[in-house]
């Protein structure tokens, strides 16, 4: 099992490493002169001029790259050009914020799907089985600003029963967090919701179908025990790995979401730092948002492992 | 008379049927496809949006474009059916003409998108080994930002416009679909007719295009519905960020980027008949892309 992990984790550097250098491409490379794409096409040529050296763009690409990648590793994220603050501070407060409403969405969306798609599953080819497959397919292909504009309309503003922003006042306790957080998790939950429940449902399933559970029916064991037993922990392993590159996604419709709900997290910062070209921000965002996918992943692998016996005695032989 | 059946015959006999058993299985599939329901709503909901892609401008009551000063933000009524924006542009007519842009701009991208991803699935899936290797592990670090944020950053590089829009998304969506047809040609790989053909000593671009390509063409198909819906949702995010489709296009998810900041102020109309439009719109393109890929599953 070690070397299996093992294994990933190298591919998981050798990924980053590549993702770095697609960000360095396209943050320092892709846009020429930076500080004229920063400045604009009216500004002074000195100001650029001033400008590029400052951020040091007018440096041979190697050595900036090289630079750029060692103090990112240093913890030193560089200056934040519309902020004035250091990168690293802002992204980290940002990346607490977002791991917030992220947290609420997957504490609100996992059970739900799982549950969800296994009940389809149990009902399959039945009127509940088609309700919550079709209905988890609509709310998973509708962009999120369209069903978050919709639950802030509706809940918001028609109903009145939640805050429609989702930034809780200054030093409020975690339950008045929680309230400014539903709304925004909601969009969210949805989009999550599909993806899950199909993959609950699938497992289920072919679970269903095994030797083993036909084996546990027909040994007499009550259909409660049955599916405890046998056909959820089948069930569950797939659905797991798809929790887990779901997080990556999830990251996307924050960027969306957090926009929509002014709410200060790595998406909304990332859309800041697009809209004013702060190019030290913008490739440290991204990059972090990098490492969180693939620490993501690397637990999900994990998890797999210590729970899938497959694995987990193939690799110790 | 008995006739000596001439070997030389044989293979040309085999080849005059596989177009006709190709015809029947391709009948059988549209048949399947006309059948299925989600299919039938979904392309009629499509076909309405590109009814008004072509003719929602000139079918819309009032100029789209046109700013009424007067009429700023004023609500749904017999004479603004839909309301009117911060400029007093009438909703209604811009919902219409919004279409265009979208269904422009998607289709290009995702036909770009899985033609770079079918040229790039062919290749790793033919040559394995280090090419392979390579172009995969770059693949895996594209799709470790997630869509949005990568099409964000080189929009910002590149100035937005429709077409680094096109451009854009449809290089973010080409390892997705990369690694689709490249399990697709994985399996084709092992059959005999690729052997043979590489026995025969073809080249391998022939190989590739000309004989494996034909084979994998269902997945194809499929990855391309499928690619267009999402491409639909990413685009109409990026234009409610700003970096999709530009003003003075009345598309709709710059529309809701235009007016949500009135949200608050409870002035839902120019927000809600674009969002619901933009809603219609990618469950249709997605329950055309669930019958495609019904059709071609079995």
């Amino acid at each position: 099992m070690a070397r299996f992990l093992l294994k990933r984790l190298g591919l998981a550097v050798v990924t980053l490493w590549i993702l770095s250098i697609i960000v360095f491409v396209g943050a320092q490379v892709l846009p020429g002169n930076v500080g004229r794409a920063i400045l604009g096409p009216l500004a002074d040529k000195s100001v650029v001029d001033s400008l590029n050296e400052q951020l040091g763009v007018d440096r041979p690409l190697v050595v900036q790259y090289a630079d750029w990648i060692s103090s990112f590793f240093q913890g030193d994220l560089g200056q934040s050009l519309v902020f004035g603050r250091p990168v690293s501070g802002l992204v980290s407060d940002a990346l607490v914020n977002s791991l917030k409403l992220a947290a609420v969405a997957f504490v609100i969306v996992v059970p739900l799907s799982i549950v969800g798609g296994i009940i389809a599953a149990l009902h399959e080819g039945r009127l509940l089985d088609r309700f919550i497959t079709v209905s988890g397919l609509s709310a998973t292909v509708i962009p999120e600003f369209v069903s978050g504009i919709l639950v802030i309309l509706v809940f918001g503003l028609w109903l009145d029963l939640l805050p429609i922003t989702a930034q809780a006042p200054e030093g409020s306790g975690f339950f008045t967090q929680l309230e400014y957080l539903i709304l925004p998790a909601i969009p969210l939950v949805f989009v999550l919701f599909g993806y899950i429940a199909r993959m609950a449902r699938a497992g289920t399933i072919e679970a269903l179908d095994a030797d083993y559970t036909r084996t546990a029916m027909l040994k007499g064991l009550p259909q409660r025990v049955v599916i405890r037993r046998h056909v959820l922990r089948n069930a569950l392993l797939p659905t797991i790995a798809v929790v887990a590159t779901q997080t990556g996604y999830l990251i996307g419709g924050l960027v969306v979401i957090e926009t929509l709900f002014n709410y200060q997290g790595i998406g909304r910062l990332i859309f800041q730092a697009a809209r004013q070209k702060d190019f030290p921000l913008l490739e440290s965002g991204v990059l972090v948002i990098g490492i969180v996918y693939l620490i993501a992943t690397l637990l999900a692998d994990l998890a797999y492992s210590l729970l899938n016996p497959r694995i987990r005695y193939a690799a110790s032989e | 008379m008995t006739t000596v059946p001439d070997p030389l015959v044989l293979p040309e006999q085999l080849t005059e049927r596989r177009p006709d058993e190709a015809r029947i299985a391709r009948r059988e599939r549209l048949k399947i496809i006309l059948r299925s329901k989600t299919f039938l709503v979904g392309s009629v909901i499509l076909l309405f949006w590109i009814f008004c892609a072509i003719f929602g401008e000139a079918v819309a009551p009032k100029d789209p474009f046109a700013s009424d000063p007067l009429n700023r933000l004023a609500s749904p009524s017999g004479d603004f059916w839909f309301g009117t924006d911060r400029l007093g542009r009438d909703v209604f007519s811009r919902v219409l003409a919004g279409a265009r842009e979208i269904l422009t701009v998607a289709p290009l991208a995702t036909l770009l998108g899985t033609a770079l991803g079918t040229a790039l699935g062919l290749i790793t899936g033919y040559f394995q080994g280090i090419v392979d290797d390579v172009i995969m592990r770059v693949m895996d670090a594209l799709l470790a930002v997630p869509l949005v944020i990568l099409a964000l950053l080189a929009l910002v590089a590149l100035g937005p416009s429709n077409a680094t829009v096109i451009i854009v998304i449809g290089i973010v969506f080409t390892p997705l679909v990369a690694r689709t047809v490249r399990a697709a040609v994985l399996s084709e790989s092992r059959l005999e007719y690729v052997q043979a053909a590489r026995l025969r000593n073809e080249h391998a671009p022939y190989v590739m295009f000309a004989e494996i390509l034909p084979n994998v063409l269902p997945p194809v198909i499929v990855e391309f519905t499928v690619r267009l819906g999402y491409a639909v949702f990413t685009i109409a995010a990026l234009s409610f960020l700003g970096f999709g489709i530009q003003p003075p296009a009345p598309d709709w998810g710059l529309q809701i980027f235009e007016s949500y900041g009135f949200i608050s102020a409870n002035i839902w109309w120019p927000v809600l008949f674009p969002a619901l439009a933009i809603a219609s719109l990618v469950v249709a393109v997605n329950l055309v892309a669930d019958g495609v890929a019904h059709a071609f599953e079995d």
